[in-house]
């Protein structure tokens, strides 16, 4: 990813974004996060937020990429330091290449679990199980009873790999081209079958709409007589919810839009990536795995496997509920399934590529192929814990600082360079350069003011989360609650979690050395620096 | 379902798509600047 790189059309560059943007999390976070916090009433704090805290993010990002792109740089660390004289702002910068790699190191693996269910499906691996085998099958699996685990996240990885080494417009858009589309025809497909769903037929105790109606229904006073839209947990799950959906704070946004023209759009493509992504969460990511699974297990139960996130419904429980389809629908909604959430996984795993090549071909003339091969090494290497000691905690470690801490901290600072540093009369001339819509004025306002204080209420609203988990406060409390073997574990997995942990910190100070190496590089060099 | 919920659903997915839809329709129907642009497709000659 370097100069001579481009997108092939625009379209292709929206598909990109869109699919960097709509991941597993569209479909099985967004209808768990959404029947966790008042049903049909979340839509409101998810919309408000998407408005005042998602669009002037994507805006934000999608023109200080195109900015640093104009300089030559594709990766956060000098695309910050071009918009300020202070030379800090480039280890800052470096949360945009560590969030990517980090992230990619254990998206990977959950990414090849969608591979693999895919060939379970065709295999018939589910075929007359019952639920508890199901379930059984996946323990087993990531306990890496067999090997199976291991050959497809390098078959996964390998693929992310040869794909982001054919480049811009000949991998990551192709890819987009291809998966985007698919991704739609195998949703729509999903969710006219669950919608439909009739009580009595094919095992279905009660009518999918049923769980539509437990999804959509708006809940404004709790159980407790509360009302829901004061609760600052409802806001903070929202607000979350968009960021990690529209990929917010990773870098990757950056870079995608480093290669784009000044004069050519920015405003009305974000707005279309962005919108497409809320298309496929709210409308797609509603319509699926709560109404097949309500309609089968009723509300109850799924509120029960819902607790710990949507992952067990995923690969858990619809694979056996597709089998009550009968063969051969069982199988084709088995790849319909697994194959949308492989589509939604690769799309964003290839553009956590991006951020780190761009930087490698930029500071230290990489090929684009050895800049791919270092980038699937590297999450090999770092995603290979996480695939190990999968049941001691490494995967989770990793989402909680890499897929959520860092996002958050990575955007607070961004915007605030933005609005307050850069400057919002030079940023918003950023926004609306080659604009082919009219932005409202109003962003600048929310941009400037509104999307700050909003960043940085879920960062302080956040500390207390943070603070539990550098001390490892749940854990220890387990620990102190546990007995013989039990015991052990935890002792064990607190270890696990702890040099996880120092791992991510060593990596994360690793590329901020390289990003200071490059910065004496380029003095030596005579290169532009900010 | 209830009405309520129906409701709910309705009025969220119709504004979801509408806009989604606007915002392709623009995309699709906006001439293309002039060259040099950014994408590589519409190229006289392939970079």
């Amino acid at each position: 990813m370097s100069d001579k790189e481009s997108w092939g059309s625009r379209v292709g560059l929206i598909l990109a974004m869109a699919g960097n943007a709509v991941g597993l999390g569209n479909f099985l976070r967004f209808p768990v996060q959404a029947i966790q916090n008042g049903g049909g009433a979340f839509i409101i704090p998810y919309l408000v937020c998407f408005l005042l805290m998602g669009l002037p993010l994507l805006f934000v990002e999608w023109s200080t990429g195109r900015y640093g792109g104009k300089n030559g740089h594709h990766s956060t660390p000098f695309i910050l330091d071009s918009m300020d004289k202070r030379k800090f702002w480039k280890y800052i910068g470096v949360f945009g290449i560590f969030t990517n790699i980090a992230v990619a190191s254990y998206y990977c693996y959950l990414e090849s679990w969608t591979l693999s269910w895919v060939w379970h499906s065709i295999k018939g691996t589910f075929a007359g199980q019952s639920q508890e085998q199901v379930q059984l099958f996946f323990g087993q699996y990531v306990s890496l009873d067999t090997l199976e685990p291991i050959v497809f996240w390098i078959i996964c990885l390998a693929l992310n790999t040869w794909i982001l080494s054919k480049g811009l417009s000949g991998g990551v858009e192709k890819a987009a081209k291809i998966g985007m589309p698919l991704l739609l025809v195998f949703g729509a497909f999903l969710a006219y079958k669950a919608v439909t769903l009739k009580a009595g037929e094919n095992g279905a105790i009660f009518d999918g709409t049923m769980g539509l109606n437990f999804l959509w229904d708006p809940i404004f006073v709790d159980g407790k007589g509360n009302y829901t839209l004061l609760s600052p947990k409802i806001w903070l799950a929202a607000a979350g919810q968009v960021f990690f959906t529209l990929s917010l704070g990773m870098g990757s946004i950056h870079c995608y839009a480093s290669y784009i023209k000044k004069k050519d759009d920015i405003a009305l493509n974000a707005m279309s990536a962005g919108w497409m992504n809320g298309f496929v969460e709210i409308v797609l990511g509603s319509a699926i795995l709560i109404p097949i699974s309500v309609g089968y297990l009723g509300i109850d139960k799924v509120i029960e496997a819902t607790k710990n996130g949507g992952l067990g419904l995923g690969f858990q429980t619809l694979p056996y509920l597709f089998e009550q389809w009968g063969r051969p629908l069982a199988i084709v909604a088995g790849i319909a399934w697994f194959g949308l959430l492989f589509f939604a996984g690769v799309t964003s795993s290839l553009a956590m590529g991006t951020p780190m090549m761009g930087f490698l071909q930029d500071e230290f003339s990489w090929s684009r192929k050895n800049s791919a091969l270092a980038f699937g090494a590297i999450v090999f290497l770092l995603g290979l814990p996480t695939v190990v000691f999968f049941n001691y905690g490494v995967f989770d470690e990793y989402d909680y600082w890499a897929g959520t801490v860092s996002l958050v901290v990575f955007a607070l600072f961004e915007i605030i360079l933005f609005a307050w540093i850069f400057g919002m009369d030079k940023g918003w001339k950023e926004i609306t350069a080659g604009a082919d819509i009219q932005v409202p004025s109003i962003f600048k306002f929310i941009i400037k003011y509104i999307t700050p204080l909003l960043l940085a209420y879920v960062f302080f609203m956040s500390l207390p989360g943070i603070w539990d988990q550098i001390t490892n406060a749940s854990l220890n409390n387990e620990i102190g609650l546990a007995e013989g073997s039990h015991k052990e574990f935890l002792l064990t997995k607190r270890l696990f979690v702890n040099i996880s942990r120092t791992g991510l910190l060593a990596v994360w100070g690793l590329i901020a050395y390289m990003v200071y190496y490059a910065y004496k590089k380029r003095i030596k060099e005579g290169r532009f620096t900010s | 379902m209830t009405n309520t919920a129906l409701v709910t659903m309705l009025v969220t997915e119709t504004i979801v798509i509408g806009i989604t839809a606007y915002f392709f329709y623009r995309v699709l129907t906006t001439k293309p600047k002039a060259e040099p642009d950014s994408f590589s497709e519409n190229d006289d000659e392939i970079r």
